[in-house]
């Protein structure tokens, strides 16, 4: 029954000086009520000290005074009906008017074709579904013949684009002059015409950035700083008003060609550092291997570098993915009609201007840009996350 | 011994698949490659020009602009004033709203990574909910926010918000007064930067003997008396005269005072919260990447957490901070251009816009746009990279 503590050998030593020895051991005390439960979640979590306090008050009122009138405005007071704008005007009904939805119901057609001809918009949705389909193709890690994937989004990918948005009469497609193009088409057109060509080039530039041989690392070194050292709106002027001049007059580009080479070179230069960094990240030893297997540059590169390097890239790659969509938004400067564009044009139509439209198409377009870019961070973040499993692997079997 | 010799020596190999030989080849190759390319580009943009009479050289320089800007740090007058002149108010204006975008960047980016790692659990969701909207949003799309629907949605001129202290707010800008110093006021300005100069140079002395004999002299509650205590000592001494000029409303337009043009705020609210976020993940990386053992044994070591925090983590935490943070300066520096879709009268606006369009003269003006903001870059990641050096000498 009674527990004894102190060794008996060591009691004889210390009991001259001590005038008491427990024998039992104390009862085990509940913990703290301050430090578990609700209580002490709050206390650790939001009233850990005084500073801590002040700063969760701040927060609340800050939330309290910035979230109330948002929501408000975009569903309770929101307008969900009408024909034009009287419906999202002020009246002895309607006090306060939130977010004008008919608006965006209205323009839905022309925020995702532009001026696209309505009898041919099926083929702008087919195009929709195949670059869908590629791209999960590509993207999904566990597609089964992935190589035929990339070849399919390179390559068959974009022919098939052409032909479809573009037309051609030997297959009885009307042609649609890109002029007509607008809206969501133009973003999706631009942002994936920058990756299809940028990651390629991006590849070549990386290597010869690498590259022993002198001039073309420097070709290649004075491409991707130029680039990367002036602003994209500079580059679309360039292409704006330089590429006429910089070709025969016979051959002068269309709008959306100079906008597509001046995104295509722009993503290129910067597609370019994010592979180089991937190829830093491979060590030396498998570039000896390969060479002690006696591959040849091209073998090296295309057998064992790149592979390893583009698999730990992918996550970068689609960050700068998402840093080109939103940058598609500069395209306007050339005169092309992108998403962005044609909610500014709608938003100055007479017919639905009130003083929400703007707020209206803004938040449209910010909930569209949201949803897509943050659905790729997350993708991007479960690859690598997903690229990392076989390091963590590895930890535990070496245990 | 004789057989390693051989060995050492390479094999002969045909000139075909020599490494050095193929190397040169490329290398001719590539050159003769890109020189033709700029060779006919060149040609096409000669053979162009001359057919479409366009005048080529930089003549147009001294020629007279003819158009107005709205806002110019420097005097400028449309029916006097050179393309030249109009060159330098853009590229002011530019510097004018990146300078002023780095500062406040950097300030409300610092807060908000360092909010990010914060203990307060509402704190941290807060700006880690702000850097997920905000960096996930494209910045034109913000730009057109913060002016169209924010600042162009405010009261007329003749509803002007008038706020304490004379401040006037309408949909024309911000009108701030504007303080006119009189006699003595340079007694004041020099007592100051005097004042300023020998906090430094207190900060300096104590440092060098805190690194000699591990004290600190308390300089800091010194260097703030003197700070405050010698513009004002000043001031009572000589007595300066500071009036302020009030805006005047008038009927059509406001008078007096300084104007902000609501171009201006909205670009630099733009670029400050966009620049922002980006800077707070940053700072967040380099306060992460400083390991939690140094933290530790800087708490063994007896210093307090004020300490810990300013002599420990931080210099650690902005040796990984500061490149990706060069990176954002110049992002910031560069998206400034944007300023062309609200017009604002940025560098690219006037010079590559309106003289571009005045003059036709694309090919001079598109090279020196480039060249502007090629020096910008340079210059900036100079800076930046002196300061990294120095960062990063291990006996700092």
């Amino acid at each position: 029954m009674t527990a004894v503590i102190a060794p008996p050998g060591q009691r004889s030593n210390n009991a001259a000086g001590a005038a008491f020895v427990r024998r039992t051991p104390a009862p085990t005390l509940p913990p703290p009520v301050a430090m578990t439960g609700i209580l002490g979640w709050l206390r650790k979590n939001l009233f850990a000290n005084v500073l801590s306090a002040i700063l969760t008050i701040l927060t609340i009122l800050f939330l309290a005074w910035i979230i109330p009138p948002i929501v408000k405005f975009l569903l309770i007071d929101a307008v969900w009906t009408g024909d034009d704008r009287e419906a999202c005007l002020v009246s002895d009904i309607r006090p306060r008017v939130g977010a004008c939805w008919p608006f965006v119901r209205d323009r839905f057609a022309y925020f995702i074709y532009g001026s696209y001809p309505a009898s041919e918009r099926w083929r702008v949705d087919a195009f929709f579904l195949l670059l869908a389909v590629s791209t999960t193709w590509l993207l999904w890690l566990d597609a089964p013949r992935r190589a035929l994937g990339a070849v399919n989004f390179f390559v068959v990918l974009p022919l098939a684009s052409y032909v479809l948005l573009s037309g051609a009469s030997a297959i009885g497609l009307p042609t649609v002059d890109t002029a007509l193009w607008g809206g969501m088409l133009v973003t999706i057109v631009v942002s994936a015409v920058g990756i299809v060509v940028s990651l390629p080039l991006g590849i070549l530039l990386a290597l010869g950035r690498r590259s022993r041989m002198p001039a073309v690392k420097l070709f290649s070194v004075l491409f991707i700083e130029f680039v990367r050292g002036v602003p994209l709106i500079t580059v679309l002027f360039m292409a704006s008003v330089m590429l006429p001049l910089f070709v025969p007059p016979a051959w002068a580009p269309d709008k959306l060609i100079r906008a597509l080479v001046g995104v295509a070179l722009f993503a290129s230069a910067y597609m370019a550092e994010v592979v180089r960094a991937g190829l830093q990240s491979i060590p030396r030893s498998q570039y000896e291997g390969a060479a002690a297997l006696g591959l040849s540059y091209w073998q090296t590169m295309g057998l064992v570098i790149l592979p390893q390097a583009l698999r730990v890239t992918i996550p970068n790659i689609l960050n700068s993915y998402i840093a080109l969509f939103k940058d598609t938004t500069l395209v306007f400067i050339v005169g092309i009609f992108d998403f962005l564009k044609t909610i500014e044009i709608g938003r100055a139509d007479p017919k639905w201007a009130t003083p929400v439209t703007s707020a209206t198409g803004y938040a449209f377009a910010a909930l569209v840009y949201f949803v897509f870019c943050y659905l790729m961070s997350r993708y991007a973040l479960r690859i690598e996350w997903r690229l990392g499993a076989g390091r963590r692997d590895m930890k535990v079997s070496n245990l | 011994m004789n057989s390693t010799a051989e060995r050492r020596r390479p094999p002969k190999v045909s000139l075909l698949y020599h490494p050095t030989f193929h190397s040169i080849v490329y290398q001719i190759a590539l050159s003769a490659f890109v020189l033709f390319v700029a060779y006919q580009l060149i040609k096409n943009v000669i053979d162009n020009l001359r057919s479409a009479a366009i005048a080529t050289g930089f003549a147009f320089w001294n020629h007279t602009a003819g158009f107005d800007i709205s806002q110019t740090l420097i005097e400028y007058a449309p029916q006097v004033s050179t393309y030249g002149r109009a060159f330098w108010v853009g590229l002011l204006n530019t510097l004018l709203v990146a300078a002023l975008g780095i500062v406040f960047a950097t300030i409300l980016g610092f807060l908000i990574g360092i909010g990010r790692l914060s203990r307060n659990i509402m704190v941290a969701r807060l700006t880690g909910g702000y850097v997920e909207v905000i960096r996930n949003l494209p910045l034109l799309l913000q730009l057109y926010f913060w002016y169209n629907a924010v600042l162009k949605a405010l009261p007329e001129l003749a509803n002007s918000t008038v706020l304490r202290g004379g401040i006037v707010l309408n949909n024309r800008g911000l009108f701030l007064p504007q303080p006119m110093f009189g006699e003595g006021a340079g007694a004041v300005l020099g007592a100051g930067i005097a004042a300023v100069a020998i906090a430094v140079a207190l900060h300096v002395v104590a440092r060098r003997r805190q690194l000699r004999t591990g004290r600190r002299p308390p300089v800091f509650a010194l260097s703030l008396l003197l700070v405050v205590g010698l513009p004002v000592a000043a001031f009572f001494a000589v007595g300066v005269s500071v009036n302020f000029e009030y805006p005047q409303a008038g009927r059509f337009n406001i008078r007096g005072g300084i104007e902000i043009l609501p171009e201006f705020m909205a670009l630099l609210f733009g670029l400050v919260i966009y620049t922002a976020a980006f800077i707070g993940e940053a700072v967040r990386a380099g306060i992460q990447a400083v390991s939690k053992g140094q933290t530790e044994a800087a708490y063994a070591l007896g210093l307090r957490p004020g300490y810990t925090l300013r002599l420990v983590v931080i210099p650690q935490a902005m040796r990984v901070i500061m490149p990706p943070l060069t990176n954002q300066y110049l992002n910031l520096t560069k998206n400034s251009s944007l300023a062309v879709a609200i017009g604002y009268p940025d560098f690219v606006q006037i010079f590559t816009g309106s003289v571009l369009n005045l003059t036709g003269q694309a090919v001079e003006v598109v090279a020196i746009t480039m060249a502007v903001y090629l020096s910008i870059s340079l210059v900036t990641s100079l800076v930046l990279n002196l300061y990294n050096a120095r960062l990063a000498r291990p006996e700092w």
